[in-house]
């Protein structure tokens, strides 16, 4: 355990050290060292700004992604156990996944105006094809042994699909999640850069046009921080509900 | 009369009243004939393989007497009554174990009662006799990964002892474990169907395993399916385990299977 954490802390030391010393050589005059991004991080974080903005962001991040994770796994659950309705949604999925989105924004708008709506669109379009996708593979590839074995012992349709389908399916489920989420913060940033500025696309986009470039980088900084956060709880709440699912490493 | 009808004949006599018949039944998979009109016997209490060549059907019909799939023709009985689908009174093991990888050996033992909505404390109570049984106390709480393969199928074993069915219908339960574990395995097996009132249908393609663990092996031949032969082991089974092996009936009977198998693999 404190090896891994060791190892982590390796790792960051690798990224923020080149980050200083590229930010140092400099390899632009738009890219500042770490150590700027980190104190213009603390002034916003202390001085309220931050705060103020996430307040923003975090509404159509958190409605997105809830949206997406419950329809999508909702959706993937159907498509997966049936075939005739993967004929009719998977499409409408995988086109949503490939579709340039930052050029579809424009129709959005035009929909759905400025507000909450839109943006919470784009997350949701960003996050749940690939949980959708990811939920509806990992549905239909249940081993057949593990059904037959629930059937051979009595289960109804039911328990097999609670007891059996979606346990075999979490470890799938759940990396389509990893990603749907992800997926999802990249879109709230998107939205706000791309239809209002508010939250911390804001702060992105005003900070760059005033040149304040270490409060830009520390607000990127930001979103991924709490992105990671967000990942690891999802990992703990993955191992919570289903300890089997944490099989080790190999070396172990 | 048909060559299946005289085997079926000649087992018929010395053998003791059947808790599982097969009448007449037949299975195709679209063109390919898996079983055609197939008739057979399992003797109450003992043990009965179905041993053949690849192809041959003995896993389908394991799978129907388990009523896992419907048969297209005859039927099955199970204590004189036709079975409509899997039951209480048959449980299954299967060739590749078939356990729950999120849960611990305990839940997994205790599974099938899960399903029948047995209370937690009385699964468990249940499991955990079993688990002793078949010497795995001490691992309730691993997981399946943390466990080699035989231990695996000892899981799967308890878990269909622990629902205490009449029936149990084992999938080439031995295939994917070492020859050492496989070995302590039959022995295991015998003490079992010895102390156990319980039927027994096991299904191999190990010739030597069927001599060595069986009552009853029905000799499976493929195109068409059918029943080519019935063979009841008589004087080694009493001995002692360890003197199986070199007993003269047990080499005769392993070398006459084999001289009538041959010819079918390719």
């Amino acid at each position: 355990m404190n090896r891994s954490l060791l190892l982590k802390l390796l790792s960051a030391a690798l990224v923020f050290g080149a980050w200083e010393i590229a930010g140092r050589i400099p390899i632009s005059y738009a890219f500042p060292t770490f150590l700027e991004a980190m104190s213009s991080l603390a002034q916003m974080a202390f001085d309220g700004t931050l705060l103020r903005a996430y307040a923003e962001t975090l509404k159509p991040l958190v409605l997105g992604v809830a949206i997406s994770a419950v329809l999508g796994i909702g959706f993937g659950l159907w498509i997966g156990l049936s075939a005739r309705s993967e004929w009719v949604f998977s499409p409408i999925f995988i086109v949503m996944q490939a579709a340039p989105l930052a050029a579809l924004i424009p129709l959005l708008v035009m929909a759905y105006g400025i507000g909450l709506t839109s943006k919470v669109f784009v997350v949701c379009i960003m996050a749940m094809p690939v949980i959708v996708l990811n939920t509806a593979g990992a549905v239909r590839n249940t081993p057949a042994s593990l059904k037959e074995m629930g059937q051979s012992f009595l289960a109804s349709d039911r328990q097999v699909l609670l007891k059996i389908v979606i346990p075999a399916a979490s470890p799938v489920i759940f990396s389509g999640l990893r990603l749907g989420v992800s997926a999802g913060f990249i879109g709230a940033i998107l939205a706000e850069l791309k239809i209002t500025p508010t939250g911390v696309g804001d702060i992105i986009s005003y900070s760059r046009s005033i040149a304040d470039y270490p409060s830009m980088y520390a607000a990127i900084f930001s979103i991924i921080l709490l992105a990671v956060v967000f990942l690891n709880l999802l990992e703990k709440l993955e191992n919570y509900l289903f300890e089997g699912n944490n099989r080790g490493y190999v070396s172990d | 009369m048909s060559q299946t009808d005289a085997a079926f004949a000649d087992a018929r006599e010395p053998a003791p009243e059947s808790a599982v018949s097969v009448r007449g039944v037949s299975k195709n998979y679209g063109a390919v004939e898996a079983l055609k009109n197939m008739s057979l016997e399992f003797p109450r209490g003992q043990l009965t393989s179905l041993l053949g060549p690849s192809g041959c059907g003995k896993t389908t019909l394991l799978k129907i007497i388990a009523g896992l799939i419907p048969a297209d023709a005859g039927a099955v009985e199970v204590n004189g009554k036709t079975i409509r689908g899997p039951g209480d009174d048959r449980a299954f093991v299967f060739q590749d174990f078939a356990l729950l990888p999120w849960a611990n050996v305990l839940r997994n033992v205790a599974f099938g009662l899960e399903l029948r909505g047995v209370a937690k404390s009385e699964r468990e109570a249940i499991a955990e006799k079993y688990i002793a049984n078949v010497g795995l106390a001490g691992f309730e709480k691993s997981f399946p990964h943390q466990l080699s393969g035989g231990m695996r199928q000892r899981v799967g074993l308890a878990r269909a002892l622990s629902v205490d069915a009449e029936v149990l219908l084992l999938d080439e339960p031995f295939s994917a474990v070492d020859e050492q574990t496989r070995r302590k395995f039959q022995e295991d097996l015998l003490s079992l169907v010895q102390n156990e009132n319980k039927t027994f249908i096991f299904v191999t393609h190990s010739i030597e395993e069927a001599v060595y663990v069986s009552d009853q092996i029905a000799i499976l031949l493929p195109r068409p399916s059918r029943v080519s032969e019935i063979i009841r082991p008589t004087s080694f089974r009493n001995k002692g385990v360890e003197n199986i092996r070199r007993d003269p009936e047990y080499l005769d009977i392993v070398d006459e299977i084999w001289a009538s198998l041959r010819s079918y693999v390719e």
